[in-house]
């Protein structure tokens, strides 16, 4: 925790001290050019690197009741028997984390009974967390594209409907940091899960609150001038980039933008992978079929096994004695 | 053997951390805290790697000179070999959502035994040795140089796990301990360490067909007992074919069922219910286990293991395997079996019940349908003569065996059975069954007695259930569809709910059954009197 604090607060100052000594064409240009494209070939090759690795057998998970007797309700979205199941398993595991929201935590009461709470906060809180982030980079949009599409618009309008101060509160951007703060708390404070948390696991969290406290700083207290961010932004767009705009745009668009692009570089190499491979799950991402369907297993081995002949080798008299029928009858037998 | 702790004693669990972090904590490797190891001649036999004497509470453990280089060319090849192991290396996010889903966990308080935790023991040296993060930052990535007191921690952890999947039902991402338990396991058999429990049995099975080393004429005389027993009952002489060509139906149902109380009174079950509908079927001495113990060894073992099946169906000429009550046998079919040894041989075709017609498409590939598949098709199309009144004197409730649950789904299944043989029938509660369920504490081979403390604390969230339906419902019978959990349910109701029996789901079958030609039933299957039908 303290190191990634560390490491987190370093690399803001970092940011800041470079936007002020005359390294903005670094880190307004190099670095997020570099950041994404390490993001995006880094991403690919480890996404090929998991495909690459066959998957010998088919080992769903199976949640619910199998697909057998044709008057046994079968339950398709947590035992998908087709790949139809599988798609909607997928989707609600993806868009709605169904896994995690069957969390339940045990206690034990009065000393000996063991009792199952339901536990949905942790469910609740991953899920507004992902979905901020999404809206908000969505959002981010205003500043890549000219004109800005009505989508990017409407969804503007959709998440300051609450009117709240001006510029106008994005509802998203105080959920954002209240998950990511509970996430963080929990890392701290509930003692099991602070006892397995590692340093590269509050190191992506702090970068994340970084990134949007920034970006939170620009929008609500510091200010910038948002037009010539937006001139910068597509003069990087259109891989022109133009640093005189840059003397306009204060310290903390730097800060900013250096955080993302330490998270994009950062990305490939970490768990926050997982948002590639939870797509390749094999106790996720396959039907329950293997007893109705041959599934290949590219590197299966050879059969080696005791065949019957060798068996009945070893115990033909014992068998012949009790009257089992034997293949070849043994030496001293009765014709 | 350590003295085992009363039941209050055990369950005043402590959920606190230890201060210092989980990497500079070692467990004690003490009698009772693991399982005897392998002898050398069995692993010599089975010509598993590196076979050696060692005892795991010395300080040498004996390892082969170049352990370091077979651990990091075992982990290379299964990495490869792997997806999915690949993958759960990869994308845990540590959220500790499996936390406190895991049996051992809420039993023993031990934070290595949070799913979590246990995979990060593996995967702290994936990372030290595969990934460029924990090559140049070492621990702080989370990364730990491989030694031998990681070793025998590995050996401690992954033989605490007993691969129900629990922890997979609800992670973010499904990944599996059972997967990563399983790769464990297979680089601890590489350097030579394995159980006893397990690798004795494995050896049986590859010798004489089955885990406990029953020779084919001593199966044939304890089958035969069984009928006499039967008879004694029911009045009805049952003759099951043993090794023969030529009939319809294979039947392979875990040994277990064939050797101890009380599986063999499933086993009765299951001749008695073939008996009255005269099913065309044989037993097989050659393939006479249906669980597999390779696969809490190795996939190459359990494939080994697994192959006797399609080879004695196709001696036989079998159209179809019909598979008794096995938890991890079904986790072997379903998931396994048709990947490893198939296609089926060119004699078998898609299962169809001879009785009902009913097409078993599900199992159209692995020509393999669970017994009370079939038997709940029978009762839906009416074709037993039932009076559940015969299990009158039971309250019964029903443990769902994890690999069926969870690798599997046959929920309903052995239910429809159950409501249609008892009056009497209660769940426990939502959390505890189902897709849910927990583990009876012993499953993946640890049913040894020499660890009855880990098994008792991993039983408890599955005993604890218990107990409340036999407060609240006065539930006196377990019932299930395992051979394992007949061996392991009964020291954990003995413990946890004294007074609650275990019975297969097939026994309560064959109380309930009324076959042609028998004579008035005053005795249960187990030649107790049946309350209210003494003779007059």
């Amino acid at each position: 925790m303290i190191i990634s604090l560390l490491a987190v607060t370093a690399l803001g100052v970092i940011a800041w001290l470079g936007a002020q000594s005359g390294f903005q064409i670094l880190f307004g240009a190099w670095l997020p050019y570099t950041a994404l494209a390490v993001f995006l070939i880094g991403f690919a090759w480890r996404i090929m690197d998991w495909a690459r690795r066959p998957v010998p057998f088919r080992i769903p998970t199976t949640g619910g009741q199998q697909k057998s007797l044709p008057w046994i309700k079968p339950a398709p979205l947590d035992n998908p028997s087709d790949s139809k199941g599988v798609v909607i398993r997928m989707l609600l595991e993806v868009l709605l984390f169904r896994s995690l929201f069957r969390n339940t935590e045990v206690t034990i009461e009065n000393g000996n009974r063991v009792v199952y709470w339901s536990s949905k906060f942790l469910w609740l809180f991953a899920l507004a967390f992902h979905y901020c982030f999404l809206v908000i980079f969505i959002r981010h949009f205003r500043f890549f594209l000219e004109p800005v599409p009505f989508v990017i618009s409407a969804l503007e309008i959709l998440d300051g409907i609450m009117q709240i101060g001006v510029p106008r509160l994005f509802m998203t951007d105080a959920l954002v940091v209240l998950a990511v703060l509970y996430l963080l708390g929990r890392r701290l404070f509930n003692q099991k899960v602070r006892y397995i948390s590692l340093a590269n696991d509050y190191f992506p969290l702090l970068l994340i609150l970084g990134l949007v406290g920034s970006g939170i700083m620009m929008r609500y207290f510091t200010k910038v001038d948002v037009a010539s961010v937006k001139a910068f932004v597509m003069s990087l767009v259109t891989l022109q980039p133009n640093t005189e705009i840059l003397a306009n745009i204060g310290p903390m668009f730097f800060v900013h933008l250096f955080f993302l692009s330490v998270l994009l570089m950062y990305f490939p190499f970490s768990k926050l992978m997982h948002m590639g491979g939870v797509f390749m799950s094999p106790t996720r991402n396959l039907p329950n079929d293997s007893r109705a369907k041959l599934h290949v297993n590219p590197w299966n081995p050879a059969k080696e096994y005791r065949t019957y002949e060798e068996y009945e080798d070893e115990f033909r008299d014992a068998m012949y004695e009790a009257g089992l029928p034997v293949v070849k009858l043994p030496e001293d037998a009765e014709e | 053997m350590s003295k085992l702790p009363t039941p209050e004693e055990l369950i005043s669990i402590s959920y606190n951390t230890p201060v210092e972090s989980w990497m500079d904590t070692k467990p004690e490797i003490v009698p009772g805290a693991v399982a005897y190891p392998a002898k050398q001649e069995t692993m010599e036999g089975l010509h598993m790697p590196n076979p050696h004497t060692w005892n795991p509470f010395e300080e040498d453990w004996n390892l082969p000179e170049n352990w370091e280089e077979i651990i990091y060319n075992g982990l290379k090849e299964r990495l490869e070999k792997y997806r999915s192991f690949k993958l759960f290396m990869d994308i845990c996010v540590r959220c500790g959502a499996c936390a406190d889903k895991c049996h051992y966990y809420i039993g023993s308080g031990d934070p290595k035994n949070m799913p979590v935790l246990r995979a990060e023991l593996l995967r702290s040296v994936y990372r030290k040795d595969f990934t460029t993060a924990g090559k140049i930052l070492g621990k702080l990535a989370g990364a730990r140089k491989l030694d031998k007191e990681v070793i025998k921690e590995w050996f401690y952890y992954f033989y605490q796990c007993t691969e129900c999947r629990r922890c997979s039902l609800f992670c973010p991402y499904g990944i599996d301990t059972a997967e990563v338990t399983m790769m464990a396991r297979e680089l601890l058999h590489e350097l030579g360490l394995g159980l006893h429990w397990i690798m004795d049995p494995v050896s049986n099975c590859n010798r004489t067909g089955n885990h406990l080393g029953i020779t084919p004429h001593a199966f044939k005389e304890i089958v035969e007992f069984l009928c006499d027993d039967i008879e004694e009952i029911t009045g009805v002489r049952i003759n099951p074919p043993f090794n023969e060509p030529g009939h319809e139906v294979l039947f392979i149902t875990p040994s277990g069922d064939a050797f101890a109380d009380p599986g063999i009174y499933t086993f009765m079950g299951y001749l008695m219910l073939f008996e009255e509908i005269g099913l065309d079927y044989t037993l097989s001495t050659y393939a006479s286990e249906g669980g597999n113990f390779g696969l809490f060894t190795s996939a190459k073992v359990m494939k080994k293991l697994n192959a006797k099946m399609y080879a004695e169906a196709e001696r036989l000429g079998s159209k179809w395997i019909l598979g008794g009550e096995c938890g991890h046998m079904w986790r072997v079919i379903n998931q396994y079996m048709s990947t490893m040894n198939g296609p089926t041989p060119a004699c078998m075709e898609t299962p169809v019940s001879p009785i009902t017609g009913t097409v078993f498409h599900n199992a159209a590939e692995t020509k393999m349908v669970h017994i009370t598949e079939f038997t709940a098709d029978l009762i839906k199309h009416d074709k037993l003569r039932l009076d559940p009144s015969r299990n009158d004197h039971l309250t019964v409730t029903f443990h769902d065996s994890c690999n069926p649950a969870r690798a599997m789904g046959l929920l309903e299944e052995p239910r429809e059975v159950l409501k249609a043989v008892c009056n009497n029938f209660y769940e426990m509660p939502e959390n505890t069954i189902r897709e849910q369920t927990f583990c009876c504490g012993a499953g993946s081979g640890l049913n040894t007695d020499e660890i009855m403390e880990i098994r008792m604390r991993g039983a408890l969230p599955r005993g604890n259930a218990l107990r409340y339906v036999q407060e609240k419902h006065g539930v006196d019978t377990l019932a299930c569809i395992c051979a394992i959990d007949r061996a392991t349910l009964p020291p954990l109701a003995d413990y946890w709910a004294p007074g609650v029996s275990v019975y297969g789901t097939h026994e309560l079958v064959a109380n309930a059954l009324v076959m042609k030609g028998e004579k008035k039933r005053t005795l249960d299957i187990r030649q107790n009197d049946l309350p209210g039908m003494e003779d007059e």
